[in-house]
């Protein structure tokens, strides 16, 4: 059996972006290979995890307590600044400096390195980079280094950092193999930072819904209630809305979980966001749903939320409708036009869709009665009355040229 | 001889203004929303004052001024009164000079215009009593026949009533009750002292309140000697015509260019043109004409909708949750004994406050049809449900606070 050493910096729910789902996702995916993962965190957080073993580095069991505060997405300039990393009581800790914290890192890496039994060193992203070289400089074992973002995502035209840029070069130099997300990142390592084409491999990212997701739901759902936003996470959709009526909502009603199935080029702002906001222990990312999961996820939730900005129509909230779960549209929407027993509210107006969220959690007549009488409003919908339209216009169109 | 018997209803209810969560343990107001929208309360006193009450009750005043023998009765909500107090003191004022003619009667009613009697036969004997005080105050005056809110009415409502003292009440007359009887007779209750009834005429009635603008309507365009004709040929198959309807029917629900305000002027001359027409106040045509026999409602009816029951209240879990939580604060409420709680807790039992998240028509898609200031029956439930949700936890605060009662 192979045993990994993996350094992370985040995991969830205690993640600030999408480098902490992939950790999790990877590691979950490893134990189903029989693969023995030793994972290791700077900071001791409240993880409840069986399928790896996971090592803090500032826990008193080994001795090198860190006060370390690193941020997988952090610049430097943005990092001082920063305050949005929570520990597991949702309190936000500052970090001084963040090269400080590699280092320190590096140097906990090195006598964990020491201790634990391991075939392999597997690092994710720059700010690990320190801490596996040290850990290889001890053991001799392979190192990889998985690369999710590099500086060149991070910064944009404002022009890189320079410190950062070399740790990254400097990890993939010293790495045996290194690890991209996709052809397009791999494809800048190579060109910006050098390295050997047939040294850098793709592993793209994945999502686990059917054994993950939909079973984390099910679970919860016995003392949670369920709000679900379905659709990409793209500006138009407006998940940053939901987002933000999600962390109002929790200050009203606690047991909740908000669901998001989609994907999109939004996707790792709003786990940030989340992050950000301090309510991702609050939130199930399910990735982009298709046939028989995305049935159960409707039927699971108490309310559906679609707060898109701009939208010119909007079937999903009728499909909801169809599965009997009640729904929360943005005005901004064609769908708002010819559907009434739903909640409206301006997308813009996150106090208001929050609202509207907890009376629905709240009060189950509320919810019977948009159930009953959108499900009675939906089924009376169907396609043949657009179609008699489409046919009187014909009719129009041939009478004409009679 | 026929008589016309007019009731019009006046009320506006203290409707709640947007109330969020947010505004759960903050917002103490209920019912002052600033908005431009038609949850602003004082607006709405100022907009239907302007269209419907300084004009109708200047042509009602014209009217009995120069027809001696013209009569008509109001019932006014003690919430709309106060209301009138605060925002349109005019309006009062006029309302007064008509009362003050001795030509125009004031019925009796709840003063917060509640389905109270459904819920608590105590609140509802508070209310009333309320409601005469407010009347003997504002217009020194005594009502003597009653009338419940929405006309809702049933076998045992004139057994209270009687008990409470009146000598008559007024209830709508559907076609399912009476048969092949004519609602244009005085009717008494069964199981009382024979507590007289006055059924509404709602073919009648709803020809002014609903179909006076309607283009579609065989009828239109209705003038004032058509309507009179009809009346006089009542003369020979009936005794009194009742025509109950809301106040605002006049220049609010049709508007002044219908020519409503032409037709009300002209109205009172027409009918007495014939000799056989006159006008009675509820409490004449109950004093003047035997009663024919007994009407009996076993169920509650209402004067609302096709349906004529208690469907726009009642008809949907939401309503049914939102009653069923304000009578069930009701006794914690009083144990305060702090009036401005009591006070709030009556305020929100107004019908209104219920009819507003009535489903019926909504699912039809034709909200127009349907008057509501929210957008919709749902936002009016959230906004009940969460100002519910603040009274009682400041009922739950004032009674924690309260010293305990020994019982020594």
């Amino acid at each position: 059996m192979v045993r990994v050493l993996m350094f992370g910096w985040e995991f969830p729910p205690y993640n600030s972006g999408g480098l902490g789902t992939a950790c999790e996702g990877l590691t979950r995916g490893l134990s189903h290979s029989n693969v023995d993962v030793v994972f290791v965190l700077p900071k001791k957080v409240d993880l409840d995890v069986d399928y790896i073993k996971v090592i803090f580095g500032d826990c008193e069991s080994n001795h090198y307590v860190v006060n370390s505060l690193l941020e997988a997405y952090s610049t430097l300039n943005s990092y001082e600044g920063r305050l949005f990393f929570n520990d597991e009581k949702g309190r936000k800790i500052y970090g001084r400096n963040l090269l400080e914290e590699v280092e320190r890192y590096a140097e906990i890496a090195r006598e964990i390195a020491k201790k634990e039994n391991f075939d392999i060193i597997h690092a994710h992203d720059w700010l690990t980079a320190k801490a596996a070289m040290a850990a290889k400089a001890v053991s001799g074992k392979h190192f990889i280094l998985h690369i999710h973002a590099t500086e060149f995502d991070r910064s944009f035209e404002g022009g890189i950092n320079k410190e950062i840029y070399k740790i990254e070069k400097k990890g993939m130099e010293a790495a045996d193999l290194v690890l991209a997300v996709s052809n397009y990142t791999r494809k800048k390592i190579i060109k910006h930072y050098g390295i050997p084409s047939e040294k850098v491999r793709v592993v793209h990212n994945a999502i686990d819904f059917e054994n993950y997701a939909l079973e984390k739901m099910h679970e919860l759902k016995k003392n949670n209630k369920i709000v679900l936003f379905l659709g990409r996470l793209t500006l138009q959709k407006g998940p940053d809305y939901f987002v933000r009526a999600a962390k109002r909502v929790l200050e009203h009603y606690p047991d909740v979980v908000f669901v998001v199935a989609g994907s999109g080029d939004m996707e790792s702002q709003i786990i940030r966001l989340a992050a950000e906001l301090g309510i991702s222990h609050k939130f199930i990312f399910a990735g982009f749903l298709r046939g028989e999961d995305k049935r159960a996820a409707y039927q699971m939730a108490d309310l559906y939320v679609m707060p898109s900005v701009s939208e010119p129509f909007g079937l999903t909230p009728l499909e909801s409708l169809m599965h009997g779960t009640p729904v929360l549209i943005s005005k901004q929407s064609g769908v708002s036009e010819v559907l009434s027993n739903c909640l409206k509210a301006d997308f813009w107006d996150v106090d208001d869709i929050a609202n509207k969220i907890v009376a629905v959690l709240r009060y189950n007549a509320l919810k019977r009665s948009l159930q009953e009488n959108g499900i009675k409003e939906v089924s009376r919908m169907s396609w043949d009355e657009p179609a008699r339209r489409c046919v009187d216009i014909y009719d129009e169109l041939l009478r004409g040229e009679k | 001889m026929v008589s016309v018997c007019f009731y019009f209803q006046v009320h506006q209810p203290f409707r709640i203004r947007k109330y969020s969560i947010f505004d759960i343990g903050r917002t103490k107001d209920y019912f002052s929303d600033n908005s431009e929208t038609d949850l602003n309360n004082k607006r709405i006193i100022e907009k239907v004052s302007q269209k419907c009450y300084l004009p109708a009750n200047a042509v009602l005043l014209d009217a009995l001024k120069n027809n001696p023998k013209f009569k008509v009765s109001f019932s006014f909500s003690g919430v709309v009164l106060e209301q009138f107090e605060k925002f349109a003191p005019q309006v009062l004022e006029s309302f007064r000079k008509l009362v003050d003619t001795g030509r125009v009667e004031v019925l009796s009613e709840t003063y917060h215009h509640s389905l109270a009697y459904l819920f608590s036969k105590g609140e509802f004997r508070e209310q009333v009593k309320l409601h005469e005080e407010k009347i003997k105050d504002v217009f020194g005056v005594k009502p003597k026949v009653f009338r419940n809110t929405e006309l809702i009415y049933q076998d045992s409502l004139a057994r209270e009533v009687e008990a409470l003292g009146y000598k008559g009440v007024l209830s709508e007359g559907p076609d399912f009750l009476l048969g092949w009887r004519s609602p244009n007779f005085v009717y008494r209750a069964p199981k009382t002292n024979g507590l007289k009834i006055l059924l509404k005429n709602y073919r009648l009635s709803d020809d002014i309140a609903f179909r006076f603008s309607e283009k579609s309507w065989k009828e239109w365009p209705l003038d004032a000697a058509k309507f009179a004709s009809w009346i006089s040929a009542v003369n020979g198959c009936g005794q009194v015509v009742n025509l109950f309807m809301d106040y605002e029917t006049f220049g609010e629900h049709q508007w002044e260019d219908t020519g409503i305000f032409e037709f009300l002027k002209h109205l009172p001359s027409e009918i007495l043109k014939h000799p056989d027409n006159d006008f009675k106040t509820p409490s004449e045509a109950i004093e003047s004409y035997e009663d024919v026999g007994e009407f009996s409602s076993p169920n509650f009816i209402s004067w609302a909708d096709v349906e004529r029951d208690l469907s726009a209240w009642l008809g949907n879990d939401m309503q049914k949750a939102a009653i069923q939580r304000i009578y069930s604060l009701g006794h914690n409420v009083k144990k305060t004994n702090n009036p401005e709680l009591i006070e709030k807790w009556r305020k929100l039992q107004t019908s209104d406050h219920f009819y507003y998240m009535c489903t019926k028509w909504f699912s039809d898609g034709d909200v127009h049809k349907y008057f509501n200031p929210y957008e919709s029956p749902y936002e009016a439930f959230i906004s009940y449900m969460n100002v519910l949700h603040d009274l009682e936890l400041e009922v739950k605060e004032k009674l924690s606070h309260a010293p305990e009662i020994s019982h020594f």
